[in-house]
């Protein structure tokens, strides 16, 4: 099957200190790694689109590595808001033919989770969310996806979309055949403009911080004392 | 008079607390803007659920009773909520943050034209904008964000607010739904599920979460332990429900779920910012960790440094004398 990922460049949400290192996505990493997985038997295509500003060329190069097969760069400035990206992606499959588009489940940055479900309602497919299993039965794609009470196994009739949780797998680290085999791949450029933005995001603040906790070190016999005591006495929560 | 539509979630045949606790919110928002508040149930049970709903001030509820709703599939969720979106024409619809609403919200937005602000910790009013505080960075930061688009819908992350009631003589508004399941394009094939699965984490009071300390299965039967004893959920991190020790639908954090009970054990768990991401709200948080520079214990209220193997069947036993 023909498949292509949406990917997002972000900052490294880990790091304690933001300096500005940008890496891909790790949603939208279980994507690729999926579709690589489930290709590799055929050696059909999986491609690329990212919607971002220039500097995201190093994250396309790095998903190329992990092996999938060419890339368009949608080139935007940074774009915080979902519905001006799906519409930009929806422009880009309405051009183009593939059995299945995926997408990480959300953003490690902004958290917000829809541009996936966005966009295949603009493309009028059916799709599905937060999956952390897919196969191939046929002409249709079995999605297992995390609910609220176990997890659902869906068949989808292809074209359709789905977004990734990273509980998907574990998303190969490039190789150097890979990494040099990516700088050969091609790369198109779009030159893209934002839509007007649905949602606007303002200030950012720290959030509220948790009062200071006390640490008990020592034997365990009193540590146990000293902790039912104080979550009795002065938690009150037992 | 415009009004806000509450979108709730219903497990086991009742209104998930979170989805009350959203309703509450609402119904302060209403009172304060002059709005009307509304409520929608999907279902065959829907009816069932009415006064629920209006023990917590919606006046009126629409229901569609419709059984191909009562296992989740997003193109029937989606189409019900359009119906009820056409008829009650809201300002605002808002529900809970669930896997649920998660997977419809998107595609709903684009059908009927609405602007989202998804997994709040706070929403507002203010003249012509909704307004929201928003979790980014692995919930590291705080974002304000807002929208001044005619609809909007918000969902909001579990434990943001206090469920209350506030009854009023509601009425039940049955909504005509007609879904072809030809169009589906999609076909649930079966739901998988495992012990602890139906457990509703967001509406547990105390939860006990197990990290890849609890590396076995003499540890897991502690940590139940622990939760039987307390009356918790369980809870787990990501690295060992990767050992298929925990479910996960366990799982707390970034990919997982938000918590923030009154109290949250931590047992074993390092304290990764996508873990806190989804637990650092608790009230009251214990830490059970070997390394004392665990960054868990940079959120924790109590830490406790030991190994969890000596230091839980001492503190099972302790709490079960304590609250006999
Ligand atoms: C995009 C993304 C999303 C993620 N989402 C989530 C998420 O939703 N939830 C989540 O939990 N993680 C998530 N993670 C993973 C997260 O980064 C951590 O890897 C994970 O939380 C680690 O789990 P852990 O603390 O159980 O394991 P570890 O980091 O291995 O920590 C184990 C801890 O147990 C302690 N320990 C070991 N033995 C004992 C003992 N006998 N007694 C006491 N203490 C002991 C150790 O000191 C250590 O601190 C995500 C990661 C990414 C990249």
């Amino acid at each position: 099957m023909k498949f292509c990922v949406c990917i997002k460049q972000v900052p490294d949400v880990q790091a304690t200190v933001q300096t500005g290192r940008m890496v891909l996505n790790a949603y939208d990493a279980s994507a690729v790694e999926e579709a690589l997985v489930l290709n590799e038997p055929t050696g059909d295509p999986v491609d690329l689109v990212l919607v971002g500003g220039p500097g995201a060329t190093e994250t396309i190069r790095k998903a190329l590595a992990m092996g999938a097969t060419g890339a368009t760069h949608l080139v935007t400035e940074d774009a915080t808001d979902s519905h001006a990206v799906a519409l930009l992606l929806s422009d880009h499959f309405s051009q183009a033919d593939y059995d299945v588009i995926l997408t990480g489940k959300q953003s490690q940055d902004s958290d917000a989770g829809l541009a996936g479900s966005m966009l295949a309602a603009r493309l009028n497919l059916p799709y599905a969310t937060n999956a952390v299993g897919l196969a191939i039965e046929g002409e249709k794609l079995i999605v297992t996806r995390q609910g609220d009470v176990g997890q659902e196994v869906i068949a989808l009739e292809t074209p359709c979309v789905v977004t990734c949780s990273n509980d998907m797998n574990n998303p190969r680290i490039p190789a150097l055949k890979g990494i040099m085999a990516a700088k050969r791949k091609p790369i198109t450029t779009v030159e893209a403009t934002l839509p007007e933005p649905r949602t606007v995001v303002g200030a950012t603040m720290d959030p509220p911080s948790r009062e200071p906790g006390v640490k008990l070190e020592g034997e365990p016999e009193e540590m146990v004392a000293d902790l039912v005591r104080r979550l009795d006495a002065e938690a009150g929560v037992i | 008079m415009s009004s806000i539509l509450v979108f709730c979630s219903v497990q086991e045949n009742r209104i998930k607390r979170s989805s009350l606790e959203v309703m509450s919110r609402a119904r302060q928002l209403a009172t304060e803007n002059g709005l009307s508040l509304g409520a929608a149930i999907l279902g065959s049970h829907a009816s069932s659920l009415v006064s629920e709903a209006t023990a917590h001030g919606a006046s009126q509820v629409f229901t569609v009773s419709d059984p191909v709703l009562d296992a989740h599939v997003n193109a029937p969720v989606i189409a019900a909520l359009e119906g009820i979106l056409t008829t009650v024409q809201p300002r605002l619809m808002v529900a809970a943050s669930t896997e649920s609403v998660k997977d419809v919200l998107g595609a709903l937005a684009v059908r009927t034209d609405a602007a989202v602000l998804p997994d709040v910790a706070s929403f507002d009013l203010a003249g012509d904008s909704v307004v929201c505080e928003r979790p980014v960075m692995a919930a590291k930061k705080l974002a304000a964000t807002h929208t001044t688009h005619p609809l909007v819908f918000v969902s909001v992350r579990s434990g943001s607010y206090e469920a209350s009631e506030a009854p009023v003589d509601g009425e039940e508004v049955a909504v005509p739904f007609h879904f072809d399941p030809a169009t589906l394009g999609a076909t649930l094939k079966e739901i998988v599920t495992q012990a602890g699965d139906t457990v509703d984490l967001s509406e547990a009071r105390v939860v006990v979460a197990a990290g890849r300390g609890v590396r076995d299965e003499a540890g897991r039967a502690l940590v139940q332990q622990l939760a039987d004893i307390t009356g918790a959920a369980i809870g787990a991190s990501r690295a060992v429900v990767e050992t298929g020790l925990f479910p996960a639908t366990a799982q707390i954090g970034q990919t997982g779920k938000v918590v923030s009970p009154d109290l949250y054990f931590a047992i074993g768990i390092s304290g990764a910012v996508q873990h806190t991401a989804g637990m650092a709200n608790s009230r009251i948080i214990v830490a059970i960790n070997k390394d004392p520079d665990a960054p868990i214990f940079d959120v924790a209220t109590y830490g406790l440094v030991g190994d969890c193997f000596t230091i839980l069947p001492l503190l099972n036993a302790a709490l079960r004398e304590a609250m006999a």
